[in-house]
């Protein structure tokens, strides 16, 4: 219900979206079909992945494959564990068991060298709120190894592309949230990231800006960056090539959209959602 | 990497115009006002002189009870009783009591018996005023000696005088003893605890946790942190002793560039202690809380107010980790009394001693992946 009001603003909007990925992503999604096996395609790779906090087990044996290219869409309610899987994938967290290659590195050893390869936007709005809008892209992609050069002409190109040129020495503290989240987007796949982790992007953000931010997520994926992210709107999770849902920990759920829809017999995604969220034993 | 990280600190410090402001105003207030509040000297005490006698003796006495800037003659107590009573609604700190055969007792025996009664809620300060009021009857005692013993043989008030001749600090100032150890305070404060605050303002912000998703080591993280603070302590600690000239015409004695090779290690040693403060505190008021908590430990048991040999052996225990004691020794020694190096070695290798252990643990605690 929270989500219902929205939902059917969006609703229109997303069809308009959808059209237009949906040559994109047909091919990609009839290679889905198929049994997903661990291959080399396969960007993300867990097995059995859990974290314990105490007696409590947040994230209980996930085993999941996400493919190179792939918008993956990581669903649940609140309190799921959505937000502690993605931080042991992002090397914030130790598994408590299980294994995780990210990039081709272990999560539980080598969170270094997965740090170098991916992005990752948090829930938290995370860009330096009193540097300016190019200190924040200067900063990021000096932390990557960057040049000057480098970052000079991909920081004119982003804010070209998000027809911020106005906004170049604007303090970050002064922008509209829609407006900081699509810029912490640009920001996380500034250093052009093998995989880039969304958590909730577009929590709070008005519908325009969200279709704005999938368009640019879509153009993301098109230059060959994967995308993993966690959404609370379930229109958004209809744009994901492949969508997992978890109930209590667990992965209850994980296919496309559209074949969760017919096995589940429902009209849309959110349908699917309340099926399986009702299930939930945490509350 | 780190070149980018050091410019975003110095970019965020002076943005904000608050530290600006703290660096002019802090060592200002903290050395033009603190040396006079923390003067240890106690003027002014009020006392009362019950006079039984009403002599021209006792009247002497009284005169140069009032005459002395300690004291403040309030009143004139009519008894025992009354006195008492002021001292009871905190009027009075103490009482002199004159008996009332004071005059001819000292004529004839060359004995005369004065009660000192002091209020000792504080104890320093009735310590003080018990002291000051005994010298101030020695001294008549000697004044009435000279007089009778001419015309009294039998005359032989108690008397015996040391008159001490102090070293380093000749006129006693406590201002100059209180300077330097108030610089140890800002230096403590600038490149101990801001930079504590500074990493747990960023734990609350979230932007902590878009750095750890970075490939920034920890070192290079913990360096950008310190680089910027360890560089205004330097500016700041310069601008203090310009101060103490200023306002106190008070230079070291000793060489400046000993006092900042233990400025160097003492600085490490103190923000390694603010990185630690902020591994463990989660938001800003635990981080608050903690520093509070430490400020005051360190700072009494650091010999700034009182001295360490004095404390319990358990408590000079304790204060044997204390980096704030062993600086603010050293720079008490240097500034006033101009030692040099080889004198202080123990003291540097226990700064260092105290850095190392600090440090260590901080990088240690310091975690991206929990």
């Amino acid at each position: 219900m929270l989500y219902g009001n929205d939902f059917n603003v969006i609703a229109n909007v997303s069809k308009v979206i959808y059209k237009t990925k949906h040559i994109n992503s047909q091919l990609s999604k009839e290679k889905q079909n198929n049994k997903t096996t661990m291959t080399n395609d396969d960007i993300i790779q867990v097995k059995d992945l859990t974290k314990q906090f105490g007696k409590f087990t947040a994230v209980n044996h996930i085993t999941f494959n996400v493919k190179k290219g792939e918008i993956f869409g990581f669903l649940g309610a609140n309190g799921a564990g959505k937000t502690t899987a993605m931080r042991m994938l992002c090397g914030l967290s130790y598994p408590t068991s299980g294994k995780g290659l990210v990039a081709g590195f272990d999560i539980s050893k080598q969170q270094e060298m997965v740090k170098k390869n991916i992005g990752y936007m948090s829930q938290k709005f995370s860009l330096y709120e009193d540097l300016k809008v190019w200190e924040n892209f200067s900063l990021f992609g000096g932390i990557y190894g960057m040049n000057r050069k480098e970052i000079k002409d991909r920081t004119d190109k982003m804010l070209k592309e998000l027809n911020f040129e106005n906004e170049r020495n604007a303090m970050v503290s002064s922008l509209p949230l829609g407006w900081k989240q699509k810029l912490a987007f640009s920001l996380s796949i500034f250093h052009n990231p093998k995989i880039v982790f969304l958590d909730e992007p577009t929590g709070g953000v008005d519908p325009i800006t969200r279709r704005q931010f999938w368009e640019m997520i879509y153009a993301a994926a098109d230059r060959g960056i994967t995308v993993f992210v966690t959404t609370h709107y379930m229109d958004e999770s209809e744009y994901c090539d492949r969508v997992s849902i978890m109930v209590d920990g667990r992965i209850d759920a994980l296919d496309t959209p559209q074949n969760l829809k017919n096995l589940y017999s429902a009209k849309d995604m959110y349908d699917v959602f309340l099926y399986l969220a009702r299930t939930a034993k945490r509350s | 990497m780190l070149k980018h990280l050091i410019i975003k600190e110095f970019k965020q410090l002076f943005r904000g115009g608050f530290i600006p402001k703290l660096l002019i105003f802090m060592p200002i207030a903290m050395i033009g006002i603190l040396p006079f509040a923390a003067n240890q000297e106690i003027k002014h005490l009020k006392v009362t002189i019950v006079d039984n006698d009403k002599s021209s003796v006792s009247e002497k006495l009284c005169e140069k009870v009032s005459a002395s800037k300690y004291f403040t003659l309030t009143e004139v107590g009519s008894s025992h009783r009354q006195a008492i009573k002021s001292i009871e609604k905190g009027d009075v700190d103490l009482i002199v009591e004159i008996p009332d055969d004071f005059e001819k007792n000292l004529v004839k025996n060359g004995l005369g018996k004065v009660q000192i009664s002091v209020n000792s809620v504080n104890g320093m300060k009735g310590m003080l005023a018990n002291n000051y009021m005994n010298s101030i009857i020695n001294e008549y005692a000697n004044e009435m000696k000279e007089k009778y013993s001419t015309q009294q043989p039998s005359f032989h008030a108690q008397v015996f005088s040391i008159k001490p001749y102090y070293l380093f600090n000749p006129k006693l100032d406590y201002k100059i003893f209180m300077v330097p150890a108030i610089m140890v305070m800002l230096l403590t404060l600038m490149c101990g605890f801001l930079p504590a605050l500074n990493i747990v303002g960023e734990k609350e912000k979230g932007t902590i946790e878009q750095i750890n998703v970075t490939p920034v080591t920890r070192f290079a993280f913990i360096l950008s942190k310190l680089i910027p603070y360890w560089i205004i302590g330097f500016v700041l600690f310069g601008f203090s002793m310009f101060l103490a000239w200023l306002f106190y015409g008070l230079t070291p004695v000793g060489s400046v560039f000993t006092m900042f090779i233990f400025v160097i290690a003492y600085i490490i040693a103190i923000s390694g202690f603010g990185l630690v403060i902020s591994n463990y505190a989660k938001t800003m008021s635990q981080a608050m809380f903690l520093i509070f908590f430490f400020m005051l430990v360190f700072i009494l048991m650091s010999g700034l107010f009182t001295p360490v040999a004095s404390m319990p052996q358990w408590a000079q225990y304790i204060a044997a980790a204390n980096p704030l004691k062993y600086f603010i020794e050293v720079m008490r020694m240097i500034y006033l009394k101009g030692s040099g190096l080889s004198a202080l070695i123990t003291n540097l290798l226990a700064i260092i001693t105290v850095a190392i252990v600090l440090n260590t643990w901080a990088i240690i605690s310091y975690k991206k992946t929990n």
